[in-house]
């Protein structure tokens, strides 16, 4: 195993890659008192369409499925995992997202036991008929409840206003429609295609001995038998430029209106410092503006315009990514000519030095804080790393940032034609 | 040095909790007011939070006030009130990064604890009170509070449930105010409220982090003059049910949520205290739960159904998302695993590993800077002298007998569902 020590960040990290391509990373914190343990595979709701392994055709999969899969994964033939983690104390849960699906426990005691479970019930599906059909009762009710909740239908609303074609604008969990055609086979499909230990990356953060928990995972991986890795091959749409729809309204019965601005990204870097710098820009120019202390968020508050339910959100990946700005108003279509136009004259902007030194301090706290959470860090430093960067690097590169560089962004980053909104409204009020 | 210890010293009218540990990268000061939940006071505590944030006569803008937090690193201000039992709390946090983390600076911590000072006794006046744009303005932003929280339909319901259920007592109140009392409140009679709230509420002040040598405590003093300590008044005592009351109300919602109220009579100092905690964990309180396997996972009738304790009125919540037409065949299997509680329909090993997932959640939740307080606080609003860890410890030593006479005791009061206007059928196709 590798040691990587961070010094300023008091932190070290060991990592390996395993002979079947697994990536391990262990974080010790022998302060706390849990270890916390990810398994996490490159492969969520956007991989509909792709080459299964061992086979040449392309086939797409029905919506929903990575995330029904993630379901599915928790039912053995005798037993349902869950009972295994809660047997030794611990909680397991698992998420599925637009490109992963990771499936995690925290414990505070066995952490070796609960680890080989996390293993083996990943690495060992059993699928039948009758309990897919089963399953099927249960992800509608889970459809449902968040086709109640207005927030979400903004958030994805607003997403289906930007993408036309990429499978990100696909609801995560499918349509109570779309997971009644999912079947055993496919999930066995997708699960071999894309459970591939080198396709995944586990990291365990905590209470931990980083040298036994890495020898524990390499013998475990080493009594499996995994078919050669194969280069994955994911299809996806060629996606135009500027948004699908400027405007897209959702009449649903709420008690306040919402208003969402969506900005659709392109032009994603392929280096993976650039990758991040755009992410860390894009964080500081949204937190300039619309954070508590923004300088639009002021103004929006003052006018009237927005409650404390604003808030702002950006999501870049290697081949999609978007910001969204809003929340519930009084006036959406205000809120969303405001949001657009304070977006547009950014480009006549400059940030001065004063105020870019604020936001880099704060960031840095930021961080720090966050680092609170083994969770964080763990979702972190997996996600950093299914992009090919080290995030404790990308600390550093924080502070290496000028201000500069960031006005040049700015100059180029906003583009009318790739900005959506979405309002969510009840017709009847 | 001292690791993982609470000290408690009583000071002049307040109380301050010394909470050592090097688990975090930040230090947390944090304020908990607290007095009886009472109709005439409500509103205006549900308002204060917002207000408070406004400014200080140094940062009389809210944006001034925040930029001044971002420049000390990010620092996080965070207020809220929330309701514990028939306590209302409000609680003033600051989280700042421990500048052993940082280079460059030397005096954050006194930087911030002047800044909080000025929060919270040089706020922004106007004349003898609260300057009324800004008053004006935040009673806009807890409208639209009280307004939104009618679109999560969980905590509505559970809202409705509990004004059914505790009509008459003062559990009942809404935790955010009443939307009638806001037109007679202004700058000066709130600040008047304030002043008062300064000096009658209990007080109780956090410190945690490492902050061994750091002389916290002394920083703290010199910013707060008190005279007395209030002593907290326990709760109205429990109602002998005759029969339970069921009340159906509807909405605009595609999923039903179906939650029940039941009266346990035990509080935080209760010897059966951590018996509860262990019923709970076995009827609803984790997936390996009844609740969870029978109405989920065998009969797919939700994709949520959970239990949870509440600690200081003695009171227990059911809460489960279902289809509208299978309200029925729900209330009979989560009554019936009520009945299997009570009858000891459980085993000796179902009962140690709940117990290990109640200790492993608990030690988790002191993993955790806000955890670690919340769960120390507890002690304050319980009158009680039982530890986090000494808790922890009686969990480990309960019986099944102490189980089923818990069942026993616990008394169904109200059963609560909120479903969808057309009342039965709207199952998805």
């Amino acid at each position: 195993m590798k040691r990587h020590n961070y010094e300023q960040l008091n932190e070290t990290i060991y990592s390996d890659q395993l002979s079947n391509g697994l990536r391990v990373h262990i974080l010790p914190k022998p302060e706390m008192t849990k270890a916390y343990a990810i398994f996490t595979t490159n492969y969520g709701s956007i991989d509909q369409s792709f080459v299964p392994i061992k086979q040449s055709e392309s086939i797409t999969v029905p919506d929903g499925i990575a995330h029904f899969l993630e379901h599915k994964m928790f039912e053995k033939e005798d037993r349902d995992v869950f009972q295994d983690f809660s047997k030794r104390g611990a909680s397991a849960n698992a998420y599925t997202s637009f490109t992963k699906t990771a499936y995690l426990f925290s414990a505070t005691a066995e952490v070796k036991e609960n680890l080989r479970t996390l293993l083996n019930f990943v690495q060992d599906p059993y699928f039948s008929e009758e309990s897919v059909e089963k399953e099927k009762g249960i992800i509608e009710q889970e459809i449902q409840m968040y086709n109640d909740q207005p927030d979400w239908r903004a958030f994805f609303g607003t997403i289906k206003s930007m993408y036309q074609y990429h499978p990100v604008q696909i609801d995560i969990a499918g349509t109570v429609d779309s997971i009644q055609n999912i079947t055993k086979d496919d999930l066995y499909t997708c699960y071999h295609t894309f459970y591939h230990p080198s396709n995944m990356v586990l990291f365990i953060a905590g209470n931990v001995d980083p040298e036994e928990i890495g020898a524990f995972v390499r013998e475990n991986q080493e009594n499996k038998n995994f078919e050669p890795a194969e280069p994955l091959k994911r299809q996806f749409p060629s996606e135009p430029k500027a948004v699908a729809e400027k405007e897209k309204r959702i009449d649903m019965p709420v008690a306040v209106p919402k208003a969402l601005v969506g900005l659709k990204e392109t032009d994603l870097p392929e280096d993976p410092k650039e990758f991040v710098k755009k992410e860390w820009f894009i964080d500081m120019i949204l937190d300039y503006l619309f954070s508590k202390s923004g300088i639009e968020y002021k103004k929006l508050y003052e006018e009237g315009l927005i409650d404390q339910s604003f808030s702002y959100e950006n999501h870049l990946e290697r081949n999609f990514g978007f910001t969204i700005i809003g929340g519930n108003t009084e006036d959406p279509e205000g809120l969303a000519e405001n949001i657009q136009h304070s977006l547009l004259r950014l480009k006549e902007q400059k940030l001065d030095e004063e105020s870019f030194q604020r936001l880099q301090r704060k960031k840095l706290g930021q961080t720090l804080r966050a680092m609170n959470s083994l969770e964080f860090m763990a979702n972190q430093y997996t996600h950093y790393d299914m992009l090919g960067v080290d995030f404790f690097e990308t600390i550093q590169w924080l502070e290496d940032l000028h201000y500069q560089e960031l006005n040049q962004f700015l100059h180029d980053w906003i583009d009318e034609s790739r900005i959506a909104t979405c309002i969510v409204q009840s017709n009847q009020s | 040095m001292r690791e993982n210890v609470e000290e408690v010293i009583s000071k002049q009218g307040y109380d301050i909790h010394l909470l050592h540990t090097k688990k975090f990268k930040t230090i947390h000061i944090a304020f908990k007011f607290v007095t009886n939940l009472s109709r005439d006071s409500i509103t205006k505590r549900a308002l204060l939070p917002y207000v408070l944030q406004q400014g200080t006569q140094n940062y009389p803008t809210a944006i001034a006030l925040r930029q001044q937090l971002d420049e000390l690193y990010g620092a996080v201000l965070h207020m809220d009130s929330s309701k514990k039992g028939e306590n209302h709390i409000i609680t003033v946090r600051l989280e700042m990064a421990n500048e052993q983390y940082i280079s460059s600076q030397t005096s954050l911590l006194d930087q911030a604890i002047q800044l909080l000072e000025e929060i919270l006794y040089r706020p922004k006046l106007e004349g003898n009170g609260f300057d009324p744009q800004q008053v004006e303005r935040e009673k806009q932003t807890l409208q639209s509070k009280m307004t939104a929280l009618t679109e999560d339909k969980m905590s509505f319901a559970n809202t409705r449930m509990i004004e059914e259920m505790c009509e008459s007592e003062p559990y009942q109140l809404r935790v955010h105010g009443y939307r009638e009392d806001l037109e007679e409140i202004n700058g000066e009679s709130l600040y008047q409220y304030y002043q008062k709230m300064l000096q009658e509420d209990r007080l109780d002040v956090f410190a945690i982090g490492d902050i061994d040598e750091l002389d916290v405590m002394d920083k703290i003093n010199q910013m707060i003059q008190r005279n007395t300590q209030q002593q907290l008044t326990q709760p109205t005592t429990q109602q002998q049910i005759e029969s339970s009351q069921t009340i159906i109300e509807t909405d605009q919602v595609q999923q039903a949520k179906l939650h029940f109220g039941y009266r346990t009579g035990i509080t935080y100092d209760d010897k059966k205290y951590p018996a509860l905690h262990v019923f709970n964990g076995l009827f609803g309180g984790f997936p390996s739960s009844k609740l969870f396997l029978n109405v989920r996972e065998k009969h797919s009738l939700a994709y949520y159904a959970a239990s949870r304790v509440e600690s200081h009125k003695g009171l227990l919540f059911v809460f489960s998302g279902i289809a509208p037409d299978q309200y029925d065949r729900a209330r009979s299997i989560i009554l019936e695993q009520m009945e299997q509680m009570r009858t000891g329909d459980f085993t000796e090993q179902d009962i140690q590993e709940t117990k290990d997932m109640l200790v492993n959640q608990l030690k988790e939740t002191l993993d955790n800077p806000q955890g670690m307080m919340e769960l120390h606080y507890q002690q304050v609003l319980g009158n009680s002298q039982r530890s986090p860890e000494q808790f922890i410890q009686e969990v480990q030593q309960v019986t099944k007998q102490e189980v089923t006479d818990v069942a026993k005791q616990i008394q169904l009061d109200t059963v609560y569902l909120l479903t969808s206007e057309d009342g039965d059928s709207n199952e998805a196709s």
